[in-house]
């Protein structure tokens, strides 16, 4: 069965809009951030409207539905990625928050002068910063694992590195700008063999295809709701109990202990230990009900019909003189496009393109090093989802070949 | 919007009248806009009584900043420094003739932060000489 994107879209309200007269919009910006169902959308107008309280502790009715509702999207959202127990699913602003929590938390208890990180160099900034930070406070070392011209992650050289005995190896599942799905299950096997332990950056991965944290045996994941249907200000960290047990708290404050006298405190148990101070609610049942909405269509179904748009849309922009495609071949990633426009800035082919409302991004992606190594300053990026359509790769083939005319 | 890419940016960034390197030069300085990478070097030659005699930029970026800078360094040959710090955002936008949105704002004045920043000697350019 294939997936109905007729009927999808009439869940996503913001694809009827019309910028301007007659110019509808065409979104090809999902790797930035997703559009959101109307289900999510009424999810939390309903919370503010009906059941609007602070969680945990409270006893008054709305109370308790505010902790209900909150603690069931942990329920639902641990299953999605076949996690153990709602235990391991921490909540967090975002990816970025999820990757600086464990290299706060985790880094810091654990890591010392001279111990190696292992990431690679398609790291979105945010699996890289975070990492600068502790070299320069710790001394800690890097090392990356090669993208080869392909687009691929270098496995030898990485096998190579795990040589040098690292303590961390902290990778992209799917990049955001070459769309490459890298082997994860192998990546972590091979990290746990030279005993180090393994964190994913999984913003990419998680909305378009499904995960399952027990086959991959992840030692932590990050992830972030927008980029899956979800609201923005909320995401989650997954992580294995024993880890999670034994690392120091992150941020301190209400919710996330269990006693505090004037000079002391202790802390709560998981995964309210990571959680301080009142959470985004309303975006926690947000992301519930996003989970929800893309299990019924079918995580299958939708890696499917991506598979088939970005098969479709790189046939078409090759056919297209003086772009150039970057990344590996459609069978090797997920629904993104990034390209160049020979004697075109980016910029201007995404401004230009923004006249006929086709939606797409331009600069570096928050992935600068990978840019570099490529040799270039930026790249135009499509990006799809299950609510896009051949038709849309139509529209962004015809307004390059506009973009070309008005530079010629 | 067809105004942002105007004929006369259009022909700016494909064929710069002032793009290049001098050398030797008085004041040379180079900067990047960190959203998109857009990179400008402006060299300048300054005579004893403080007018530029010539000037060059190099770089690279989108239309509206290369454009943006080869207009900008056109305007400033012949004229004394202290009247080239008294530049600001609006003398660009009147060179260019269009108006501009927040973001692509930032391409346009690039390289008038990067001149600025080389003619009052700075270290580090800043935002807040574009005002």
């Amino acid at each position: 069965m294939k997936l109905d994107v007729t009927k999808i879209r009439k869940d996503f309200p913001i694809l009827e809009r019309e910028l301007r007269p007659g110019v509808r919009l065409t979104y090809l910006d999902s790797t930035a951030t997703s559009q959101k169902p109307l289900a999510v959308i009424q999810a939390m107008d309903d919370f503010y409207r009906m059941s609007n309280a602070n969680i945990h502790r409270g006893v008054h009715t709305l109370a308790e539905e505010a902790t209900a509702l909150y603690e069931g999207a942990r329920e639902r959202i641990a299953k999605f990625i076949n996690a153990e127990s709602a235990r391991q699913v921490i909540y967090t602003r975002n990816t970025t928050e999820s990757i600086n929590l464990v290299a706060y938390s985790w880094a810091r208890a654990n890591l010392k002068q001279g111990d190696l990180v292992i990431l690679t160099e398609m790291e979105h900034h945010s699996n890289l910063v975070p990492w600068h930070m502790l070299q320069a406070e710790r001394g800690i070392e890097l090392d990356f694992i090669p993208v080869t011209e392909d687009g691929l992650l270098d496995l030898e050289t990485y096998k190579t590195l795990l040589d040098r005995r690292p303590k961390l190896v902290s990778f992209t599942h799917m990049s955001n700008v070459l769309g490459t799905i890298n082997p994860a299950a192998e990546i972590i096997r091979l990290a746990h063999e030279a005993g180090a332990i393994a964190l994913v950056d999984g913003a990419q991965s998680v909305p378009h295809f499904q995960v399952n944290m027990q086959a991959l045996d992840a030692d932590f994941y990050a992830f972030s709701a927008h980029k899956m249907c979800g609201p923005t200000g909320i995401g989650a960290l997954y992580g294995k109990i024993a880890l999670l047990e034994s690392m120091p708290p992150f941020l301190g404050g209400g919710d996330m202990i269990k006693e505090v006298k004037l000079r002391s405190f202790r802390a709560n148990s998981l995964p309210h230990k990571f959680e301080a101070g009142t959470p985004a609610i309303a975006e926690a049942i947000g992301f519930g009900v996003a989970v929800d909405y893309l299990s019924v269509i079918g995580m299958d179904k939708i890696a499917a019909h991506e598979q088939e748009i970005t098969e479709y849309a790189l046939e078409r922009l090759e056919e297209i003189p003086g772009v150039k495609l970057f990344g590996p071949s459609a069978d090797k990633k997920g629904g993104v496009a990034s390209f160049t426009l020979e004697g075109v800035h980016p910029h201007d082919v995404a401004q230009i393109l923004d006249r006929d409302g086709i939606a797409v991004r331009a600069g570096h992606h928050c992935a600068q090093p990978l840019h570099e190594k490529f040799g270039i300053p930026a790249t135009s990026r499509a990006s799809f989802y299950l609510y896009n359509t051949k038709e849309e790769v139509d529209l962004l083939v015809n307004g390059i070949y506009k973009v070309k005319e008005m530079f010629s | 919007m067809d105004d942002l890419y105007r004929e006369v940016i259009i022909e700016h960034y494909k064929n710069p009248s002032h793009r290049g390197k001098l050398d030797p030069h008085d004041i040379s300085f180079a900067d990047n806009n960190p959203l998109c990478g857009d990179h400008i070097q402006i060299d300048l030659r300054v005579g004893a009584d403080g007018i530029v005699t010539d000037a060059r930029f190099d770089g690279h970026g989108c239309a509206i900043s290369q454009a943006s800078a080869d207009l900008l360094i056109e305007s400033i040959i012949g004229k004394p420094l202290e009247e080239v710090k008294q530049l600001n955002k609006d003398s660009v936008l009147e060179l260019l003739g269009i108006e501009l949105g927040p973001v692509r704002l930032k391409c346009a004045l690039l390289s008038l932060k990067v001149l600025k920043a080389g003619v009052y000697g700075l270290r580090e350019s800043s935002d807040e000489l574009v005002e």
